[in-house]
């Protein structure tokens, strides 16, 4: 399955080099969770702070659990705030 | 106690200057800035009057911490009834001025009545005097600033002013001071600019005087600033990519107003992001973002710093922007960018460049050409009406439309009406996304539920730093919640409100709240201030300073019919994203809000809920 990935802010620097603007579009085995789906991006687990597939919310308990389906998009933010 | 204990009171009709006694008392129930000023100006006018009016007063008031050693302290707030809203308009602003006016010795300054012409006063310490400014209307926030410190040879002199925006009362015109900080919403410049005064001029070399127990306090602010030192939001996230961030979050999880809230992602908002503005631009090899940048006594300095593409078709032949200026901030970026569907950055920042230089709010502003964008693909407004084709996504609009409205100039008068007036003139109401008059921030209350409610119930009208639950809904800050859930709502929007008082009125600046909660303020408080300033008096004094705003907004004749949402946000579901299918559920909200605040059905404060508080 091939599932698009997004880091952002901080992040950014952890984008392998042939990653477009923020993206960078990976193919995985079925199955495959959150926590999988990240572990070789090499992410410290303190920036791994808002964990978003297709914009909801994954609570760190559930990473390693949540399994990816076909073409969902997982995003993450270190800790950020704005106004 | 950390005040001067001193207040200077100008009357503008007779052009007097009046130093009289701080009122400790109110001092002590009120804490300052926002809950003091406003607790003067609900004893001092009637809430019925006409905002633009002489009778209406401003007051323009700092914190106990203003000035002071207390991070971000450099805080102060403009208070008056709003001429957008009817309602309690307090706006706050960062830069130095807040600080200043500590420094020259006052606490406060109220104006009052009407100047017969132009004026702007000079403070210089206990020296204060209104001043001809015949030569400084007509002409911008920028221009005003630079002139006066020329003419006073002191480029450290701070300065507080309007431009042509609110010198021609337009309905959200903002105070400008140090170039790019504004108290900027519900239109407090176009009230400074019905009493002729042009601009606030200060020069204080006092320091702050009286902190109760300088040691404890010293302690006190230096434990706070290494919360948010140590904390990975305001000690690296903010200063870096400042709240620009928030762009592909908010886009994210399907909560960015977009095209006037037709929809709630924005297809280029990766274009008009934080990461963006990071970026080298293919046209000259250079990043939008120049630095970042603080505020008085500010550890975290989230604030832009931007430099625009001298080639832009907005700046071409235009060296006066060519220069570095604030810009862009998350909700300015949202309101001229995603909510008009414009994702030329540039054209945003040169449009942001003009809110600042003559004076206007970019939030108002931008939602107002939402509308007028809107209407415009409608056909009830035309080319020939506005001046110019104005699609959604058409960044000349958006630039031309900024240039015209300061200045009244053709359609520009009517923009400057705010979109509530305008959309009703032109039959739809509806398409005005405002609670009381005033246009919503950059989050759609459909995919984050309590901000809402928040919205909904604001004292101000829709704004989201009366009580910004986005923190938890969306960015877990201090605890994660649902966005989509309804369930807990209430009590969660009644505890950001009454917090964010707190941080108001002692003088700080919002975004410490990232990092600290009311117990990081209190013991700076408590070694500042005489009398006990416990947690459970700080509790006491954010409700209490929420329902005195509430009691204002009542009698100067608004009702529970008045905590709404347009229909837009309430029974048209969103398109996209985690909250597809899903319309803000306000009505299971409210009842339960009214209930947690300790108010009737109808929204009005119980007789027991006002004696709890004092009120």
């Amino acid at each position: 399955m091939r599932i698009t990935i997004k880091l952002y802010a901080t992040l950014t620097d952890y984008l392998p080099g042939h990653a477009v603007g923020n993206k960078v579009d990976v193919d995985l085995p079925e199955g495959c969770t959150v926590e999988g789906a990240l572990a070789p991006f090499g992410l410290p687990p303190k920036l791994t702070h808002l964990v978003l597939v297709d914009g909801t919310f994954i609570a760190p308990e559930d990473r390693n659990v949540r399994p990816l389906k076909d073409g969902e998009v997982l995003a993450v933010w270190p800790p950020i705030a704005g106004g | 106690m950390s005040w001067n204990r001193k207040i200077l009171r100008v009357n503008l009709t007779a052009g007097t200057c009046t130093p009289e006694p701080l009122n400790m008392e109110w001092a002590n129930d009120y804490l300052g800035s926002r809950g003091l000023g406003t607790k003067y100006l609900t004893e001092e006018i009637d809430p019925k009057v006409d905002p633009l009016s002489p009778e209406n007063k401003m007051i323009m008031a700092t914190g106990p911490l203003t000035g002071t050693m207390a991070s971000t302290g450099g805080r102060y707030t403009v208070i008056t009834k709003g001429p957008l809203t009817g309602a309690i308009a307090c706006s706050n602003s960062g830069g130095f001025f807040g600080a200043e006016m500590k420094f020259a010795g006052w606490d406060m300054i109220i104006f009052e009545g009407k100047s017969p012409k132009p004026v702007y006063l000079y403070v210089e310490n206990e020296k204060a005097e209104l001043r001809d400014a015949a030569h400084l209307w007509g002409t911008t926030c920028w221009h005003t600033e630079e002139t006066i410190k020329a003419e006073l040879q002191d480029p450290l002199v701070r300065v507080s002013s309007i431009g042509r925006s609110g010198e021609n009362q337009v309905l959200f015109s903002c105070i400008v001071n140090d170039l790019h900080r504004a108290a900027g919403r519900s239109g407090v410049g176009a009230v400074m600019g019905s009493k002729n005064l042009k601009a606030v001029a200060l020069r204080g070399t006092q320091g702050v005087s009286g902190v109760k127990d300088f040691p404890a306090f010293l302690k006190a602010a230096n434990a706070a600033k290494q919360v948010l030192k140590d904390n990975a939001v305001t000690g690296q996230g903010l200063p870096k990519y400042g709240t620009q961030v928030l762009m592909n979050v908010i886009n994210e999880v399907g909560a960015l107003p977009t095209r006037n809230h037709r929809d709630v992602q924005f297809e280029e908002a990766g274009k008009i992001s934080a990461e963006a503005m990071h970026e080298k631009r293919p046209t000259d090899g250079k990043a939008h973002l120049i630095t970042n940048a603080a505020c008085f006594g500010c550890t975290i300095a989230c604030g832009r710093i931007s430099q625009l593409d001298k080639g832009h078709f907005t700046v071409q032949n235009k060296p006066e922007y060519w220069g570095a200026s604030g810009g862009l901030e998350y909700e300015s970026a949202w309101s001229l960018g995603a909510s008009n569907g414009v994702g030329d950055l540039e054209a945003l920042q040169y449009a942001n460049m003009l809110c600042n230089e003559d004076g206007f709010d970019p939030i108002t502003f931008g939602a107002t050409v939402s509308a007028v964008m809107e209407l415009y693909e409608l056909g009830i407004l035309t080319k020939e009406q506005i001046g110019i084709e104005a699609p959604f996504g058409s960044a000349k609009a958006l630039a031309y439309l900024a240039e015209i409205t300061a200045q009244g100039i053709g359609f520009g008068k009517e923009v400057g009406l705010g979109s509530k007036r305008l959309t009703a003139k032109y039959g739809r109401p509806d398409l005005s996304m405002s609670v009381k008059g005033l246009e919503f921030p950059a989050y759609d209350g459909r995919g984050i539920q309590g901000i809402g409610l928040n919205y909904a119930t604001s004292n101000r009208g829709a704004c989201h730093v009366r009580g910004y639950t986005v923190a938890s809904e969306v960015l877990g800050i201090p605890v994660k919640t649902d966005p989509l859930a309804t369930e807990g709502k209430p009590g969660l929007v009644k505890a950001f409100q009454d917090a964010t008082t707190i941080f108001d009125s002692a003088g700080v600046c919002l975004f410490t709240s990232f990092a600290w909660s009311v117990a990081d303020v209190q013991p700076q408080v408590q070694a500042a201030c005489e009398g006990d300033w416990s947690m459970e008096k700080m509790a006491i004094v954010g409700e209490r300073i929420w329902n005195m705003e509430r009691q204002f907004n009542l009698a100067a004749g608004f009702t529970a019919k008045d905590d709404n949402l347009p229909p837009r946000l309430t029974t048209e579901p969103a398109k996209t994203g985690p909250a597809k299918g899903r319309v803000n559920e306000l009505g299971k909200m409210l009842p339960e809000y009214y209930e947690v605040r300790g108010w009737t059905p109808e929204g009005v404060p119980t007789a027991e809920t006002l004696a709890r508080l004092g009120l």
